[in-house]
């Protein structure tokens, strides 16, 4: 009997037991394609959150959040039909009543039972594998648990932490890497000969093991653990079969899975010899009522350990589970390592397994590459290969195993650049992401017929690069040309004014060195502009350093923020920030700041950039407020400019007993020096005074953390809409070194952005990543660092305060009357309540009940 | 105040939704309005903003930004979309038409317009128009 027919129609039932990555696809498919809604899906999931992304686990260490690394949009479990229980795990299943019970008790009926309960992180029955200091590398927990401990120890001892990871695969380089990446000395150790002895040949790991060692890891292969020796519960030392023992603090455990069966097993479900769930092609287990997918599933006489099948497997049960005929098409093993710096790959037949096959090699130790073709005896068909130190050609590659190569396989394996790779068109149906099943075709398809323009969209669009992302330079290469062929151009014109996008507009304005907006609109644009190409134009001109930015013409470019130095808020009148470089301020400066806000009736407020925010000024009020600023000492903050805003810092080593360097004059130096600086977004500094970081650095455009030897620069975070952490530049620079990268940083930024790219976009959107910027920055790979130095010269010495400057000039003062008939007039149409003690704009309920409103100032406008 | 005046140096606005005016107030020299920048004027109770485009033509509008309700018209940025010189509120970046006070970007809301008034310039005088009422200046 197909329970098929059985089912009501109506009221279906599916269970997902597990929730991961795959659990995740499934329920993805299942509210795609049950249009009808005859299915409702619960998820039953262990894991306290919703299915993330595993195979993106790593970049938990360089900082993302748990929230990150959340797959798809979080709005699918908020449809009716789905149900995610989370911190619940499934302890039985009874096949005749056809309903699991969790731990929590709970008892959840199906009638179609989806097992996708993932994998347990193996652990070898080594003595000592329990210790504290002794961790799997799975979860986020089991991260955040890694991170919590090395980051404890770090603060304990005064020498480096030590780690070891057991097992040099895949998963343990990518651990190795991250300990690596926690400033702990680490060494990999393996019991094969060669490091990832799955995926390369005995030539390929040797080549990854000098690319390793370059990382400063130390590789041990052919090394049997015996145990682990623990000092007072802790790990302190491994101790191995043969050859020295290492002093370790911190071990992880990376030697395979062992597929989470225990459900199938105890409800008497066949498992596979090694473990596994063991379906047949369509995904389904003896009982036809129940369904595996996943690294659980045992299909085709193995387990899966990648998600790219996984998913695959998803898609077949809900196909199946909605009428249709899917069967599981064989799986693509083919991997890439994700470890900065080590390019490993490997595809297809990688180790010539297939009768006759013919095998193109090319090795170059000193450069550290290692590149193996396998091919079809008559040299054409592409089967499979390696590729060490340089897998740019993995992308191209992978979709064509199976496929004629046409032209010499060798052109492939040679360096990028040197003009012979070939441009081999790749037919419609090979696939191009293979973790989520992506074609070459529906690529295309996205640019032709669903109008995507570039890859972010055409991502959403196809999935395509969503999961692993190695597949990216491949989509986008397929984008570029499909957006030519349809005659598509991209447009990055400003506004309706000028078809140049903001760096192209910056490089005429500098290269021809004009200096106003009538000139530069008659060259290069059309009309008299507007509020997106104007404040543009002012912002290009004043990093240009073309004097005051209320000059001439250049006044009429501004926003009024720029306009009148101050910042619009929402009745109509502005605040006042002072600038207190590093969040320092003396007892004086503060009683100033106190009178004044108490003598013009302003409301204060302390901003997140450690510094006093004023509100309520009128704009006839803003330069007898700035007179008695720029008398007690203060400078404009800029805080209404696209601008340095602050560079915000903790107390550091003068006063904190934990700070290794001294934080705030560091950060009042830089404040000093960027301080007026217009960007093409407003720009935040942060500098923590130890690896603490109670500055916050990593929100920040520029973070700068101190360590026992220097300085680690980080760059491109933010906070605000999407926040993100700042990624790492450099480590350990002293203080001139430091300076000059962010020197160069701040002004590739400025000259290269688009309008309102804040850093963490750019960096993200700049050809070849924070590696190309480093490149620049460091290396001078454009040859602009003189060129960029010499602008931030100009920068530090054209700098005035543009408030003194303006309260000098009677002509720039004639702004700010409220009238042109009537200057000193207050805007009657401004009304305020009391609230806590300070005032607040009325609402328009307050305003029509007169009563409550309170006159905005007291103080009597001197001019 | 009742002047003479010459014709607006523009041509008259299809949809101008002031009636004719009744009384002209005399406001500022024309000097006192940068070229393709705005002045808020105080007219009794009405705050009238007055801007003066690239080529030296004088359009008034009412000051208050219907968005927001402050106001503020009178700090926007002047410029061009297509031929219509345009302001855009500095508030959230409505835009709208000068010569008529159609609002031509919503940014997305609905869109509502702006009240304009007549202006002029009178021997370097500003004089703005205001419909059935003494300004009382
Ligand atoms: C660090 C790391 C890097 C990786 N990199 C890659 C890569 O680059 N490419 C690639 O293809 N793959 C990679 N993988 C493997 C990939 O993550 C897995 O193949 C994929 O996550 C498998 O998905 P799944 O849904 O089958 O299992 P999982 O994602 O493991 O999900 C199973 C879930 O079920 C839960 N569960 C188990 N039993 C129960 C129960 N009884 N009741 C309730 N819940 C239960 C578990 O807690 C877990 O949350 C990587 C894995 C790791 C750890
Ligand atoms: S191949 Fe992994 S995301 Fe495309």
């Amino acid at each position: 009997m197909d329970l098929m027919d059985t089912v009501n129609p109506t009221t279906g039932r599916v269970v997902v037991v597990g929730g991961g990555m795959v659990a995740r696809r499934l329920v993805d498919a299942l509210r795609a394609r049950d249009e009808e809604g005859r299915w409702a899906i619960t998820v039953l999931a262990e894991e306290p959150r919703a299915p993330y992304d595993r195979v993106a686990l790593t970049s938990y260490f360089s900082g993302r959040d748990p929230e990150d690394l959340e797959l798809g949009d979080p709005g699918l479990w908020d449809d009716p039909l789905v149900t995610l229980r989370r911190s619940d795990t499934v302890v039985s299943v009874d096949r005749d009543a056809r309903t699991v019970t969790t731990a929590r008790g709970a008892v959840f009926p199906y009638d179609h039972l989806v097992l996708a309960t993932g994998s347990y992180a193996a652990v070898p029955p080594v003595p000592g594998k329990d210790l504290r200091g002794a961790f799997v590398y799975r979860t986020i927990d089991d991260v955040a648990d890694l991170r919590g401990y090395v980051e404890s120890l770090r603060d304990r001892l005064d020498r480096p932490v030590r780690g070891a990871v057991v097992g040099g695969g895949l998963l343990g380089l990518e651990a190795a890497g991250a300990l690596q990446a926690l400033g702990v000395a680490s060494t990999v150790v393996e019991f094969a000969p060669r490091l990832m002895p799955i995926q390369v040949d005995e030539g390929g790991g040797e080549a990854l093991r000098r690319l390793i060692e370059q990382l400063g890891v130390t590789v041990r292969t052919g090394a049997a653990t015996a145990r682990i020796v623990g000092r007072q519960g802790v790990v302190s030392r491994m101790e191995f079969t043969e050859g020295r023992p290492l002093d370790v603090d911190v071990v992880i455990f990376a030697v395979g899975v062992r597929p989470r069966d225990e459900l199938a097993r105890a409800c008497g479900l066949p498992v596979g010899e090694r473990g596994g769930v063991v379906v047949d092609a369509t995904c389904r287990t003896e009982d036809r009522a129940v369904w595996a997918v996943g690294e659980v599933a045992n299909i085709e006489g193995r387990c899966l350990g990648l998600v790219a099948p996984g998913y695959t497997m998803a898609e077949i049960v809900v196909d199946r589970i909605l009428g249709g005929e899917g069967t599981f098409p064989g799986a693509d093993l083919s991997t890439k390592l994700k470890l900065l710096g080590v390019d490993v790959a490997s595809f297809g037949d990688a180790f010539a397994a297939a009768p006759g096959s013919l095998e193109v090699v090319v090795s170059d130790p000193v450069a550290g590459v290692y590149k193996k073709l396998v091919m079809s005896d008559d040299a054409k068909t592409l089967r499979g290969g390696i590729l060490v130190g340089d897998a740019s050609a993995y992308a191209a590659l992978r979709p064509m195993v199976g496929r004629p190569l046409g032209g010499d396989p060798m052109a492939y394996l040679l360096p990028e650049g040197t003009g012979a790779t070939p441009e081999g068109e790749l037919p419609d149906e090979a696939t191009v992401c293979s973790c989520n099943a992506v074609t070459a075709g529906r690529v295309r398809c996205a640019v032709r017929e669903d109008g995507c323009t570039d890859v972010a969209g055409v991502s959403a669009c196809t999935r395509a690069g969503t999961s692993c992302g190695s597949c990216l330079p491949l989509v986008k290469r397929l984008v570029t040309t499909e957006l030519t062929r349809s005659g598509i151009t991209v447009s990055t014109a400003l506004c309706e004014h000028f078809e140049l996008s903001r760096a192209q507009l910056f490089d005429v304005v500098r290269v021809q060195g004009l200096t106003t907006f009538s000139e530069i609109v008659a060259r290069h644009g059309r009309g008299r502009g507007c509020d997106i190409c104007k404040p543009v134009i002012a912002s290009i001109l004043a990093s240009l350093d073309t004097g005051h930015i209320l000059d001439g013409e250049q006044a009429t470019l501004q926003d009024t923020n720029d306009h009148v130095l101050a910042n619009l808020q929402k009745d109509g009148s502005y605040s006042v920030v002072p600038r207190i470089p590093g969040g320092e301020v003396t007892p004086e400066g503060l009683i100033a700041i106190g009178k004044v806000a108490k003598d013009f009736g302003l409301y204060t407020k302390i901003t997140g950039g450690q510094r006093i925010d004023l509100f309520g000024a009128r704009i006839e009020q803003l330069p007898a407020i700035w007179r008695r600023l720029v008398d007690a000492g203060f400078e404009s903050g800029h805080a209404y400019g696209k601008a340095l805003r602050t560079v915000k810092s903790c107390v550091g080593s003068t006063w904190c007993r934990f700070g290794v360097q001294d934080s705030v004059a560091l950060a009042i130096a830089l404040e000093l020096r960027y301080r007026g600086l217009r960007s093409p977004h407003k720009l935040k500094l942060g500098v923590s005074g130890c690896a603490r970081e109670c500055a916050e650095a990593r929100g920040k455009d520029v973070g700068v953390i101190a360590t026992e030897s220097g300085w680690n620069l980080y760059v491109g975070g933010n906070g605000g809409f999407t926040p993100r952490h700042a990624v790492l530049l450099a480590e350990d620079l002293d203080t001139p070194t430091l300076v000059s990268a962010i020197d160069r940083f701040l002004m590739y930024y400025v000259r290269t952005a688009d309008r309102l790219q804040r850093t963490a976009a750019w960096v993200a959107d700049h050809e070849g990543g924070v590696e190309a910027i480093r490149a620049v920055i460091l290396e001078d790979s454009l040859g602009i660092r003189a060129d960029l130095d010499a602008a931030m010269e100009r920068h530090v010495e054209a700098y005035e305060d543009e408030w003194a400057a303006v309260l000098a000039d009677p002509e720039k003062l004639r702004r700010f009357g409220s009238f042109v008939n009537a200057p000193e007039t207050a805007d009657p149409s401004l009304a305020y309540v009391p609230e806590r003690g300070q005032v607040r704009p009325a609402t328009p309920r307050e305003r029509e009940s007169r009563s409550v409103l309170v006159a905005g100032t007291t103080l009597e406008v001197r001019r | 105040m009742t002047v003479e005046l010459s014709a607006p140096a523009h041509d008259a606005p299809e949809l101008s939704v002031a009636p004719e005016p009744e009384t002209w107030a005399a406001v500022c020299a024309v000097e006192e309005i940068l070229p393709e920048r705005g002045v808020a004027a105080l007219l009794g109770d009405i705050q009238v903003a007055i801007f003066r485009t690239h080529d030296g033509v004088l359009f008034a509008t009412t000051n208050r930004d219907p968005y927001s309700g402050a106001m503020v018209m009178s700090r926007g940025i002047v410029g061009t979309r297509g031929a219509a010189p345009t302001v855009a509120s500095p508030m959230h970046k409505q835009v709208f038409d000068l010569r008529d006070g159609r609002c031509l970007d919503a940014m997305g809301q609905a869109a509502v317009g702006l009240m304009t008034y007549a202006v002029a310039e009178c021997g370097g005088v500003v004089h703005v128009g205001l419909p059935g009422r003494n300004p009382g200046s």
